[in-house]
């Protein structure tokens, strides 16, 4: 059977929830070996081979976090020389995307960003993609060379599937452009508990409405009710009221989560790009023509300062 | 020694606008309105102010597209930038992220260039690649995701704000810069830049001039191809209710039963 490269997203070891969902449809197209780079790179053997990697190339060097992206296109190129995969599936994170990009452009191949669903064709893995800030769904696939394809996160269960997972270190060479961009600072985001947003079953997002950093704590206490991820729209992080991070939509964080709360928020072109894809959407405004509420599932016309806090006393009350 | 700076901006369908595909699955660019994808125009500012901070320096904004495509140039030569190259072919109809970034690097090579600027991701395509991938095919360093940016005796410096961390950046030029939203907000063009733009030289290519054949882009030469695309059924319309003091118990009743309480 066909093998397919998993370029493995990892923070010391930790694998991250969108590797695992590229495993599940790696599966569909061949037998995945995954690609672990930098410390801990061997500790994420366990969990790969657990969700059905054949096999883990593993290489650590100081190169991988002291220089920018390149070093990893060499890894990761140094894989696909030692497996000729079928194709090579990365996560979509900002960072992904570059080496994927990097990598398919070095291989002469083609590449799909942000596909959403995968599966087996006649000519290769077919892609879903979702366009226009989800207005439209295309597929997609590629002609020329090893399709290099990355992949949105919650695009896929997690499923066990227990395989091998043999480790094999990697030999990597760096080349000349490997250490064209020093990494000269680096300085690690605080960790507020709550789960990623961009892997989070249930975003609650915050928007101008909320009018003022001292009131965001009534998003945050309806998504700590919840167990969920905190949003905002770019007007709230303009206004300096979140943090950039937390940002949804076309120029922040694109979000596909079980549900996903609006508060405050109008529903411009570009803050749906990021979350037009979430399965139930729920909406409370103050403005019932605000075009948010062409999307909801369900919607509150109110003044989120009197519904929220009573939403999120509810929950606990429900929750006992 | 002048520090010439190339600054690469898209021309695309207006995002407010009912943006479609046309038979052939490319982008309809003649039903709504093209402007300079407005990501593109944070390339265009920090440019300016690179070349502002600078002793001596020329910037020259660049366009891959169609006829129309000038319109994105005539903005960025009106912000301020010294002239541009628009390459036009029709053979270049249908080229995906790879044909692109093929043409766009001969023509940054032709130009000559010690820094390329662009944007983050355009607002069409929105894949965010093809900073790395022009990167790649320069053979330069990548110093791209910026949310601050700056130049000096040939060094580039700037912040990547990451998932996981910030990251501060260094690299020598020649070099590949993007920058994000956050890098600083695009001045308007003023009056006199808009008059001054009328006047700036904007050069035409064409793929024979950058020794490109027709088959190596377009939508025949393309990498990947796109089979189907079909507009996403509007979603069934939603129950709305009015606050009238209960509003947030109804909403949790339906959250409840939707089991996600
Ligand atoms: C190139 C580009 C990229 C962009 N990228 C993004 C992006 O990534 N993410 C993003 O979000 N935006 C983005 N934008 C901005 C986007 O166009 C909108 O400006 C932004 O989404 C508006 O945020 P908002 O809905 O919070 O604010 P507004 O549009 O001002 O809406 C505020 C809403 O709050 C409601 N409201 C006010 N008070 C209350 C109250 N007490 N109770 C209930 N409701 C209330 C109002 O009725 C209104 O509907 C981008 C724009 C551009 C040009
Ligand atoms: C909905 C949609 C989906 C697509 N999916 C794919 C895909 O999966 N694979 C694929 O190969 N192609 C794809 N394409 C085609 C691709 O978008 C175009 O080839 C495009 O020119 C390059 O990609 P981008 O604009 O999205 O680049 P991005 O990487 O998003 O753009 C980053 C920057 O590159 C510069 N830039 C991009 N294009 C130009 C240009 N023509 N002239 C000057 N500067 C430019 C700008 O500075 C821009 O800010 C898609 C197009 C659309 C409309």
């Amino acid at each position: 059977m066909a093998e397919v490269l998993v370029y493995v997203d990892h923070v010391d070891g930790a694998v991250r929830k969108p590797t695992l969902e590229l495993l599940t449809l790696a599966r569909r197209i061949g037998e995945p070996v995954a690609v672990a780079l930098g410390a801990g790179a061997d500790a994420t053997a366990a969990v790969l081979a657990e969700h059905g990697a054949v096999k883990v190339l593993t290489a650590d060097a100081p190169e991988f976090t002291e220089y920018l992206v390149v070093p990893k296109v060499d890894a990761l190129q140094a894989a696909y020389e030692a497996v000729s995969p079928a194709a090579v599936l990365v996560p979509s994170s900002a960072e992904g995307k570059e080496i994927a990009a990097r990598l398919a452009v070095r291989i002469g191949s083609g590449i799909i960003t942000d596909a959403i669903d995968l599966e087996a064709g006649d000519e290769g893995p077919v892609a879903t993609q979702s366009a226009f800030a989800a207005s439209f769904t295309t597929r997609s696939r590629v002609s020329k060379g090893t399709p290099v394809i990355t992949v949105k996160p919650n695009s896929a269960p997690v499923e066990a599937a227990p395989a091998a997972g043999t480790v094999e270190a990697l030999a990597v060479t760096f080349g000349a452009l490997a250490t064209g961009t020093k990494v000269t600072g680096r300085t690690p985001r605080e960790s507020t508990g709550r789960p990623e947003l961009t892997e989070a079953a249930i975003v609650v997002s915050g928007g101008r409405g909320v009018n003022g950093a001292e009131n965001f704590h009534i998003i945050e206490d309806l998504a700590d009710s919840l167990g969920a991820a905190v949003g905002a729209s770019r007007a709230a992080v303009d206004a300096g009221w979140y943090p950039h991070s937390n940002q949804v939509g076309q120029t922040g964080k694109s979000v596909s989560p079980q549900l996903y709360i609006a508060s405050g928020i109008s529903g411009a072109i570009q803050h749906r790009a990021g979350m037009q894809t979430s399965k139930t959407i729920v909406a409370i405004n103050k403005d019932a023509e605000a075009p948010i509420f062409d999307l909801v599932d369900y919607g509150v016309v109110g003044d989120l300062f009197a519904v929220v806090p009573q939403l999120t006393d509810e929950i606990k009350a429900r929750k006992g | 020694m002048s520090l010439r700076i190339v600054v690469c901006v898209k021309y695309v369908p207006d995002a407010t606008g009912d943006r479609q595909f046309t038979e052939d699955l490319t982008v309809n660019r003649d039903d709504v309105d093209g402007l300079l994808s407005e990501l593109d125009e944070y390339a265009v500012e920090q440019a300016l102010q690179i070349a502002e901070e600078a002793d001596d320096a020329e910037i020259t904004v660049l366009t891959v597209g169609p006829e129309d495509a000038k319109d994105a140039l005539r903005k960025a030569l009106s912000m301020g930038a010294d002239k541009a190259i628009h390459v036009e072919d029709d053979d270049l109809h249908g080229s995906d992220v790879m044909g692109t970034s093929l043409v766009l690097a001969k023509a940054i090579e032709k130009a000559g260039y010690d820094l390329v600027i662009t944007g983050m991701a355009s607002t069409d395509g929105t894949m965010g690649v093809l900073p790395a991938i022009l990167a790649e095919r320069l053979g330069v360093p990548q110093v791209t995701l910026l949310s601050e940016v700056k130049v000096e005796d040939g060094t580039v410096t700037g912040r990547r704000d990451g998932d996981t961390a910030s990251e501060q950046l260094e690299a020598s030029l020649p070099a590949l810069v993007s920058v994000t939203d956050q890098s600083g907000e695009a001045r308007y063009p003023s009056f006199k830049g808009i008059m001054a733009a009328k006047k700036k030289p904007v050069q035409s290519w064409d793929l024979e001039e950058l020794e490109i054949e027709a088959d190596e882009v377009g939508l025949e030469g393309s990498w990947t191809a796109v089979d189907a695309a079909a507009q996403r059924p509007a979603r069934t319309a939603g129950t709305i209710v009015k606050d009238e003091g209960e509003g947030g118990k109804q909403l949790a009743e339906f959250l409840a039963g939707q089991k996600f309480i």
